[in-house]
């Protein structure tokens, strides 16, 4: 019961906050919304028993991408918002596209999920060894979960180099 | 009804007020050492030796005007302050001043909660205080407040990462993110942890003299050029939360300090018998001591060393400090599995 | 980084900015934190004081000379009234110049204890800074036993000097010269070998000795890019024909070297102070000096090497009257300062109040 009023005010909260992040006029002020969203998030993390996954939301999401989200609000100049809407290389119609794509991959996965419920969700309680489930989450990240894991490392690596390969000024 | 609600709830209250008094008097702390230091005498006027200082300066703080320039984002500029302060103040909620006290028949621990978690915490909560910076100076619309939020965020950010991955070697040892439980791992292992990862302690110290915009790292309010940084526009009680913020986060890094590497409250040598005598004194005074040994080194410091450079801050933290975490992260993880 | 449009950001520095050393204004104009251009704009003390001097007899003006450098005054009276005794041939008993020179030496030792301190302070190191304030203090106390201002001194006369050394004056200068010199290597402790100092201060505003010479700098400044110019050996002026001692000089200069010869001219200063007590003729204080000063009719130009470099002063008389047909100063701090848009070009803004420390101005002489 208790856990329920605690989701629900959360749903509603990240819900709230999450029109606010993209209906605010100063991009700042976006960014700030966006950061208690994520802060919200790490709550229901929390109430789930995901105390890592939580304290991971916080730290890479709030505490580490969105910094730099605000440093690129900041340091661009946004007196010009209007042209922006004007970009000629705007493509609306692969937008649409893409919208409707993973509106479709939603449903087909809620159908799915919907005709084969998932084995109920561990109760949280049996996670909670000494170690809490971070050790478990380990485990689990390098053993079942490893290809997955290195593959999505990989990726990062590969984007990080792209975006020096992209800042390096040419000589 | 009252070990769940009441006790903590007195916990959380003297834990605030102890660390807004302590703060209080770290400042007059501060200004005393580094005056010693410089042979003069510091505050000697509010009290005897000045020790009435820090209220004098309350007082003062809470009564100045409070300023909102005009072209200023209202909102933020309010906000941001409060974001500084908050977790420097929640971050004292998993942080172990002690073990267990009896307390009218109640067993009281001298934490607010022992999370399986609480490393992690302390850092997550503690990344959030750059945004008070950055907000800061981004709010204040003005050109010095916002170059010094600038170097402010690269800084903490480049910071943070060598702070994190040293941490994960101190956590190879430790083998738990449980700040009680690593104070009774080193009861355990009969060590404490510097001797094992005596790298990441000086990293981890240097990290946290620029987490904290200490000297030399205090780039972000370097007074002589940004006029005082991101709170320059700030006046009255606004700019005392940043100021309180500050050494706030000051008295946390040393407090973890103190719980990573030094053994927490325990008394020095709690495994020889010859040392037992130590134990009439309660943790929570070892704990404080050690604790208050490395604020000293913090205002040291302070009074001996000149100011890094923006670049130059930039150099250490990405070309020296992130490798050495990283090698010492390897080598910790190779110890840990072969021996 | 032609994706993104960068607006240069104008940061307006000074005239109230702490680092800035008085009123002086620095427009950069910055990419990011690197300075691209900057103009530095003066004035904000500007008193007239050279318009002052030709409506001021002779005598008065040693008053406003006080005026200009105001923490070396005693260097700037010296200046003027060996320009007013060249002019009007005047010759000054020996007792007088040797007691000019400890005055000018002293002067020089505090003048650059102000200048380390607050050169350290800006780059942050605050202790530093203290402890010059402390050493300056004597110095201080020593100008007040010998004529009972501390900042100001009007310490000199045209042909002499106002006053003799008070009773056992030399022997408290002997003991302070002791003292001081063991409080050298303090400073030097905490700065001169710190890591942190030296990359703060090593290459950075490095100028050579051709554009230093081509700036019209002097002083230091010139010194630290190895030119050996100094106007006490080059032109022996008031004793100094008549001691040893040595002149420091840099190799790179830049900021550091600077630094160098600086903290190197306390101990040569220290070294004439010390031969001038030991060697101090007796005699009268003051020469043969006319009751009216009105120099005959001509102009001349002496200079003599302040702290902050070669201060000159110009002096043109009709012959008539008895204030100075034209008064003109070459302020070493004015010259000195022409380099500061071409040291920080390019630097951070970190190093622009690293600069400007560097130069060692007094807004006062700057303005006039």
């Amino acid at each position: 019961m208790l856990d329920a009023i605690a989701f629900y005010t959360l749903a509603a909260l990240i819900l709230a906050f999450a029109i606010a992040v993209i209906t605010a006029r100063n991009p700042v002020h976006s960014v700030v919304f966006l950061v208690i969203n994520f802060l919200a998030v790490a709550i229901v993390y929390i109430v789930l028993g995901a105390e890592f996954l939580a304290m991971i939301q916080v730290l890479v999401y709030a505490g580490g991408i969105v910094v730099l989200y605000l440093f690129v609000v900041m340091l661009v100049n946004l007196k010009r918002g209007p042209e922006a809407h004007q970009d000629p290389r705007r493509q609306t119609g692969a937008g649409v596209g893409l919208a409707v794509a993973v509106l479709a991959e939603l449903t087909a996965i809620l159908a799915y999920t919907g005709r084969n419920p998932l084995p109920a969700v561990v109760p949280a309680a049996s996670a909670r060894g000494p170690g809490g489930n971070t050790e478990q989450l380990g485990w689990l990240l390098y053993t079942t979960y490893l290809i997955p894991f290195e593959v999505a490392s990989m990726l990062l690596l590969v984007a990080m180099i792209g975006a020096i390969v992209l800042a390096r000024k040419v000589d | 009804m009252t070990d769940l609600f009441v006790v903590p709830l007195l916990q959380i209250v003297v834990v605030l007020n102890a660390v807004l008094v302590a703060v209080t008097y770290m400042v007059l702390l501060e200004r005393k050492i580094i005056a010693w230091v410089q042979s003069r005498l510091g505050p000697m006027r509010v009290g005897p030796h000045g020790i009435l200082q820090p209220i004098a300066d309350a007082l003062k703080l809470l009564l100045k005007e409070d300023i909102t320039p005009i072209r200023a984002d209202r909102w933020i500029f309010t906000l941001a302050p409060i974001i500084s302060l908050v977790p420097a103040l929640i971050a004292f909620a998993v942080i172990p001043f002690g073990g267990e006290a009896t307390l009218f028949g109640h067993r009281v621990p001298l934490y607010i909660a022992n999370v399986n978690v609480g490393l992690l915490y302390i850092v997550s909560i503690t990344s959030i205080g750059v945004y008070g910076i950055i907000l800061a100076g981004y709010s204040s619309n003005s050109k010095y407040p916002l170059l010094a939020s600038l170097r402010a965020s690269a800084q903490l950010i480049s910071y943070e990462v060598a702070v994190t991955l040293m941490l994960v070697s101190v956590i190879v040892t430790t083998r738990t993110l449980s700040l009680v439980g690593i104070v009774e791992g080193q009861m355990r292992q009969h060590i404490w942890y510097v001797f094992i990862q005596p790298v990441a302690a000086v990293v981890l110290f240097i990290g946290g003299l620029a987490e904290t915009n200490r000297t030399p790292f205090d780039l972000a309010e370097a007074e002589q050029e940004l006029t005082g940084g991101f709170h320059t526009e700030y006046s009255g009680m606004r700019f005392a939360m940043f100021f309180l913020a500050e050494y706030a986060n000051m008295i946390v890094v040393s407090a973890v300090m103190t719980t990573l590497f030094f053994g927490g409250w325990l008394s020095p040598f709690p495994n020889v018998a010859a040392a037992h005598f130590l134990w009439y004194i309660p943790g929570w005074i070892w704990f404080l001591l050690k604790t208050f040994v490395l604020l000293y080194v913090f205002i040291w410091i302070r009074a001996t060393l000149p100011r890094y450079r923006y670049d130059q801050l930039m150099r250490l933290g990405w070309k020296v400090l992130i490798p050495v975490a990283l090698v010492n992260l390897v080598v910790s993880a190779i110890v840990r599995v072969f021996l | 980084m032609a994706l993104f449009d960068t607006d240069e950001l104008v940061l307006n520095m000074g005239p109230q900015h702490p680092s800035t050393h008085g009123v002086l204004r620095v427009v950069l104009r910055l990419d990011g934190e690197r300075v691209v251009g900057s103009d530095v704009v003066i004035g904000y003390l500007h008193r007239g004081i050279e318009k002052l001097c030709e409506h001021r007899d002779y005598l008065q003006i040693v008053l406003l000379t006080d005026r200009m450098d105001y923490v070396s005054a005693a260097t700037s009276n010296l200046g003027y009234c060996e320009t007013v005794e060249k002019l009007m041939q005047i010759e000054v008993p020996p007792r007088a110049r040797y007691i000019r020179t400890i005055l000018a030496e002293l002067q020089r030792i505090a003048s650059h204890n102000l200048w380390l301190g607050t050169h350290a302070m800006d780059i942050g190191a605050m202790t530093v800074f203290l402890y010059n304030f402390r050493e300056r203090e004597l110095v201080l106390d020593l100008f007040e036993d010998y004529c009972g201002a501390r900042l100001t001194y009007n310490a000199v006369r045209i042909g002499g000097l106002p006053l003799d050394i008070p009773a056992g004056w030399d022997q408290k200068v002997r003991a302070y010269c002791d003292l001081f010199e063991s409080k050298i290597p303090e400073y030097e402790e905490l700065l001169t070998h710190n890591r942190i100092w030296k990359e703060r201060t090593q290459k950075i505003g490095v100028i050579s000795a051709e554009d230093a010479i081509a700036l019209g700098l002097s002083g230091p400044l010139l010194r630290g890019s190895g030119v050996p110019r100094d106007v006490r050996k080059d032109e022996p002026y008031a004793a100094y024909a008549d001691f040893d001692f040595d002149v420091p000089i840099g190799t790179l200069g830049d900021t550091y070297d600077r630094y160098l010869v600086r903290v190197e001219e306390f101990r040569q200063s220290l070294r004439i102070i010390r031969q001038a007590i030991d060697g101090l003729p007796e005699g009268p204080i003051l020469g043969k000096v006319p009751r009216l000063i009105k120099p005959p009719a001509g102009e001349t130009y002496h200079a003599i090497e302040s702290p902050k470099g070669e201060i000159g002063f110009f002096i043109a008389s009709d012959g008539k009257s008895i204030t100075p047909y034209r008064f003109r100063v070459r302020p070493p701090s004015f010259c000195n300062l022409q380099a500061l848009p071409r040291l920080i070009k390019g630097h951070l803004v970190a190093d622009v109040v690293a600069l400007i420390g560097s130069i060692d101005i007094v807004v006062g002489e700057v303005d006039r």
